[in-house]
């Protein structure tokens, strides 16, 4: 019962939540950068602005597609919310980009298809170091549910600093940031045009837009995790890693795709796997 | 709802312009013309953009460029000419290879004066233009209905 209502409010107020993110994001970036910034709720703005825009279509796949990345950001974040089992979770996110990906695909542009090959890189990138992650809460808390893990007392982050400062570099990744913002160009507006959503406008981009809402929450509750003995200290912990984001976001240029690959693996395989061996063979288990 | 005017995306395009103007399109961004304060993002992407800024007189070389820029983006849009070169040519204006004016190739909106423009009057310009572009929007929403209509019924046809 508490899952349903975990995961219907998850539906509903992660796009209006997410986009207060991206509203406070935009404004705390202007003034990292000495500028004043849009309105609060000009994320909104944007999204509702596109949805009055005429539809123009490449080809009309890309719109299922696009339909089925945010179906599926939206099943993963609710089976999150949920409580349900971390890794059935990871596979959905993952289809959800690989649709993102097809998306990209299915349109004939080279500028549409350099972002698809980025985005397949990124998702290679994080994808071990999230896995890592999952098998790290899993050794402290004893299972793959996030509602056991929000219910263990254990105090995660101190057995898995390292796995949870590998998350950070790949959150990095994740919330589209610098260094690793190279497959959508998401804050430097013009990168190879628009990186894997060139072709996509009006209402496509739209979609896109809410699903990258609903995932950065559903992120968010991922950092949330390695905290949920004390949820007061959890909920500090999250603002403190955006905030942290957005500041690593302004104070660095973006890199190129071998660099999001190195870091990505590097991490996963000297924070990432170094830590749970500890856990597991120092420490012995939790 | 009209969200359309408070977020409009502009795409800016060089064309053969003396750089003059651009920079100072450019200095609209910094902290202090901030233009994002109205929710403007200097977008690279026809497909994504509202508002086209075009500087300079157009040359041979560069009018189909224009005419496909302009063709790629998404009703409603408007398309403001910044800079005297875009408005007629300018200095340029009898040179061989400039067609002497952004009107010549695309309809035009707002014209900016100034050699160079000023970033204020550049705001200026866009502001006017977000009032048509508003315009454009109502204009527009009888008309994508239709269109669409139209559409599904030549589908359904074939």
């Amino acid at each position: 019962m508490n899952g349903i209502l975990g995961a219907l409010l998850f539906i509903i107020l992660a796009p209006f939540l997410g986009g207060l993110i991206a509203g406070a994001d935009r404004i705390l970036t202007a003034r990292m950068q000495g500028r004043v910034g849009p309105p609060l709720l000009q994320p909104f703005y944007d999204v509702g602005k596109l949805f009055e825009k005429e539809n123009v279509v490449v080809t009309t796949a890309q719109n299922f597609y696009i339909l089925a990345y945010l179906a599926f950001i939206i099943v993963s974040g609710a089976l999150f919310f949920a409580g349900g089992d971390l890794l059935l979770i990871i596979f959905a996110f993952t289809l959800a980009h690989v649709f993102l990906v097809l998306g990209a695909y299915a349109v004939h542009s080279p500028y549409s298809h350099i972002g698809a090959e980025r985005e397949l890189i990124q998702i290679m990138a994080y994808e071990p170091m999230i896995i890592l992650s999952a098998v790290g809460l899993y050794l402290v808390s004893g299972s793959f549910y996030v509602g056991d893990i929000i219910a263990s007392t254990v105090p995660a982050i101190l057995y898995l600093p390292g796995v949870f400062l590998g998350f950070l570099t790949i959150l990095t990744i994740k919330l589209r940031k610098s260094p690793f913002d190279i497959s959508t160009s998401h804050h430097a507006h013009q990168e190879i045009v628009k990186g894997i959503t060139t072709e996509f406008s009006g209402a496509t981009l739209g979609q896109v837009e809410i699903a990258h809402w609903y995932e950065n929450v559903f992120l968010l509750g991922f950092v949330y995790l390695f905290f949920a003995f004390n949820p007061i200290l959890g909920v500090v912990a999250v603002i403190v890693t955006y905030v942290a984001e957005i500041f690593i976001d302004n104070t660095t240029a973006r890199l190129r795709w071998q660099a999001a690959l190195q870091s990505g693996w590097g991490v996963a395989a000297i924070l990432g796997l170094f830590n749970l061996a500890v856990v597991v063979y120092i420490i012995g288990g939790v | 709802m009209a969200f359309l005017k408070r977020s409009p995306w502009l795409l800016h395009y060089d064309a053969s312009s003396c750089n003059g103007c651009d920079i100072e399109v450019l200095a609209c961004l910094t902290p202090l013309y901030d233009v994002e304060r109205f929710g403007i993002i200097n977008t690279g992407n026809p497909k994504h953009a509202d508002i086209l800024v075009i500087t300079g007189g157009i040359n041979e070389l560069n009018r189909d460029v224009v005419e496909n820029i302009y063709e790629q983006m998404p009703e409603p849009k408007v398309v403001v000419a910044v800079g005297v070169c875009a408005a007629s040519g300018g200095v340029f204006r009898e040179c061989y290879n400039i067609v002497g004016g952004v009107d010549k190739v695309i309809p035009v909106d707002v014209y900016v004066p100034g050699c160079a423009a000023r970033p204020e009057s550049i705001i200026d310009g866009i502001v006017t233009a977000l009032g048509i572009l508003e315009e454009k929007r109502s204009r527009m929403a009888n008309l994508t209905a239709e269109k669409e209509v139209a559409r599904r019924e030549a589908e359904a046809g074939s």
